[in-house]
């Protein structure tokens, strides 16, 4: 089985560690990993700024660049959606290339759904053995585009992993793309309503799937002076790859 | 109502450090949020209802013409005597006129946004005419001088002590704060005007093409003395509001009051048709129905047409993250929230209103919870698009999409520049690894950090694994 990773322009620049996470838990489930060498962007920060051109320019090079996979996987619920709902639901809807982009879509997968629900993994191989305690925030694109809810809490409480609920665990942590430097003001007040609602979880680490949200909310974290609250992509965590 | 929206930005983060606006608005999400789940969690259906109510207002979007003459026709055979106005201007002289030919001195009015839209009751007061607003949360900012902050529940950025202040200030009674009391005193004042009043003007929720009726949902029952004690009824909506027959306000009603309040029904539904007849008692000599255009057209058969399936239930602002931490008057114009952000750019000009569809993370909850399935997101992703062509958001968010994409495009060009900015911000962060202030980022770096890069890219890093 060909898997394509799409490592996201975000973790390829800030934090390169997630994709190599991502790349063991695919690797040791089975499958042959390819990286393209040229992917850059799925286009959706043109895509959310009006710039539709520019996202579909972008989309037909990570179409090209995936063609020949048997299925892509991304570290990312946000870049997913881009490329399974809003390249066919409305870029491409109604033209020629609708059919190529349907097939991409059908085949590309947000990494915890396609850990579960592809390879139906019920427990990944070479889990750390001790994950212990944490707080797990939903990202809305994931959440809500893609229906990626029980697959990460059910492979990290597989691995032992004991999850406390914070309240709002739904609600927007304020990152949006462009939205955070925008409207940085309110932005940075929705970080702040999810750094207190961790703390009120009791859990010293947050987990989450989307590399985004997670800068957002560690950056609030660490103005705030809080250095301890640990922060962690769910493919660092359960690749046992938090010590990077 | 006065335009503010241009001043989002700015009037938005004043809201942030407003205490007694973000105790009200956590008082409000908690209860209208929670409510709202646990009334369509009555509803087996829920899905499929919305689904139908979806279809049900483009069918009559895509057949607005056809289902208003409809309307008119039998509300005209009711006694009724329907009116067109094509601007807010237009609606104001229509009302103004229908008070002045009657000698109206005293006009009663139940909630009507559409009536906020068009600035009526400046309108009315210009020519000496008194309006005085019956719902209690209209009431309270008739009285502080100040427009709504919320479509359903108008008031809900007041306290309880602000609204005491305003009390003593109108009634020169002594000062109350328990809300019973407080309301009572309300009804109390509003009463002999409700008596005394020439004129009754409600809102509607929606018209009932099959039968000329309009319909208004409340809670306070105010509308039920405002459209029947007067000589003369006025209604003022918008031609959206129209919908085929009875059975389908049944389908609406299911989702309305569960969506905006979190109740199963409303208390109260006061359906008005015609005037008062030969053999019947209660009801006005006069009525009159007044539908506005003011911009509603431009959707129709637009990109945007989903917009007027909109049942004004508020759901979408009350779910919104922006909105729960800013309010509703942060928005500058009558709607607030997702709605408004693609309204009122709709109706005043996006020019006037520029920031609002930006105002939006697109998390998505806003068309999870619309009853009507309105896919606002998309709607907002439109205006910005429009905005984008038309080159009306600021040079330097135009500039770095274009520059993202002229590296996004070019791989090698890419992986050279990604190379040295992972670099460079990696030594900016420091020791610690944190970027605390970074040119042109100062909207993220004012109250957060940026976690600072590894240093290398996932590229290099992999291309370096790959070579061993």
């Amino acid at each position: 089985m060909k898997v394509g990773l799409f490592v996201t322009c975000l973790v390829d620049l800030v934090r390169p560690n997630i994709g190599f996470a991502a790349l063991k838990l695919l690797e040791d489930a089975g499958c042959t990993v390819v990286v393209p060498d040229s992917q850059t962007c799925c286009g959706q920060p043109g895509y959310n700024s009006g710039a539709r051109d520019i996202a579909k320019v972008l989309a037909r090079k990570v179409l090209a660049e995936f063609r020949d996979c048997d299925y892509v996987v991304a570290p990312s619920g946000s870049c997913s959606g881009q490329m399974k709902v809003h390249a066919v639901e409305d870029l491409f809807k109604g033209e020629p290339e609708e059919a190529e982009f349907r097939s991409l879509a059908a085949k590309w997968f947000e990494l915890s759904d396609f850990l579960v629900n592809v390879l139906k993994i019920s427990a990944v191989p070479n889990a750390p053995a001790a994950i212990g305690a944490l707080t797990y925030h939903d990202s809305c694109s994931g959440l809500r585009e893609l229906g990626i809810k029980s697959q990460p809490r059910m492979l990290l409480s597989a691995a032992g992993a004991t999850i406390h609920e914070m309240t709002d665990c739904e609600k927007c942590c304020g990152f949006g793309g462009t939205f955070s430097i925008k409207l940085g003001d309110i932005s940075t007040r929705m970080a702040e309503n999810k750094c207190v609602n961790i703390a009120a979880s009791g859990a010293r680490v947050l987990v989450g799937g989307d590399l985004g949200c997670l800068l957002n909310i560690e950056g609030r974290l660490r103005r705030n002076g809080d250095m301890q609250t640990k922060v962690y992509h769910f493919a660092e965590v359960m690749a046992g790859m938090t010590e990077a | 109502m006065q335009v503010k929206s241009m001043h989002f930005k700015a009037t938005s983060s004043a809201k942030l450090n407003d205490a007694v606006l973000q105790t009200a608005l956590k008082r409000a999400k908690g209860k209208f949020v929670d409510g709202r789940a646990a009334a369509v969690a009555e509803i087996d259906a829920w899905e499929d209802i919305r689904t139908h109510a979806a279809a049900l207002r483009d069918r009559v979007i895509a057949n607005l013409d056809a289902y208003l003459i409809e309307f008119e026709q039998n509300a005209v055979a009711r006694g009724a005597v329907v009116h067109w106005a094509e601007t807010a201007e237009q609606a104001n002289a229509i009302i103004v006129k229908i008070a002045q030919d009657n000698a109206v001195k005293i006009a009663t009015k139940s909630k009507s946004m559409v009536s906020e839209e068009i600035a009526l009751n400046d309108a009315m007061e210009a020519v000496g005419i008194e309006v005085v607003e019956t719902d209690l949360g209209e009431y309270i900012l008739q009285l502080a001088h100040e427009p709504p902050s919320h479509i359903v529940a108008p008031a809900v950025h007041k306290s309880k002590e602000e609204v005491a202040d305003l009390f003593v200030a109108a009634h020169g009674r002594p000062r109350l704060t328990d809300i019973p009391a407080m309301t009572r005193e309300a009804r109390e004042v509003l009463r002999s005007k409700f008596l005394g009043a020439d004129m009754g003007i409600s809102g509607a929720n929606f018209v009932i093409a099959e039968t000329g009726t309009t319909l208004t949902v409340t809670n306070e029952g105010n509308a039920d003395l405002v459209t029947t004690v007067p000589r003369i009824h006025c209604v003022v909506t918008g031609i959206e509001k129209v919908i085929p027959t009875l059975e389908d306000f049944a389908t609406l009603i299911r989702l309305l009051p569960r969506s905006a309040t979190g109740q199963s029904a409303a208390n109260y539904l006061t359906l008005t048709t015609g005037v008062k007849a030969p053999d019947e008692l209660d009801g006005p000599e006069q009525m009159h129905v007044v539908l506005i255009d003011a911009g509603r057209t431009k959707l129709v058969g637009s990109d945007m047409k989903e917009m007027l399936r909109c049942i004004r239930c508020g759901a979408c602002m009350n779910h919104c993250p922006v909105y729960q931490n800013v309010g509703g008057h942060a928005y500058g114009w009558v709607y607030p929230g997702p709605m408004g952000s693609v309204l009122t750019p709709t109706y005043v000009g996006i020019e006037n209103a520029g920031d609002l569809p930006n105002a939006a993370t697109f998390c998505g909850e806003c068309e999870v919870v619309c009853p009507v399935k309105i896919p606002l997101p998309d709607l907002m992703r439109k205006w910005r698009e429009r905005q984008f062509d038309q080159a009306l958001r600021p040079f330097g968010e135009r500039f770095s999409i274009s520059v993202w994409n002229a590296f996004a495009t070019r791989p090698a060009l890419y992986a050279f520049s990604t190379r040295i900015a992972a670099r460079v911000a990696s030594w900016w962060g420091g020791k610690d690894q944190r970027i605390t202030w970074l040119p042109g980022l100062d909207g993220w770096t004012d109250g957060r950090d940026m976690p600072a890069p590894a240093g290398k890219t996932f590229r290099d890093l992999y291309a370096a694994r790959r070579k061993r």
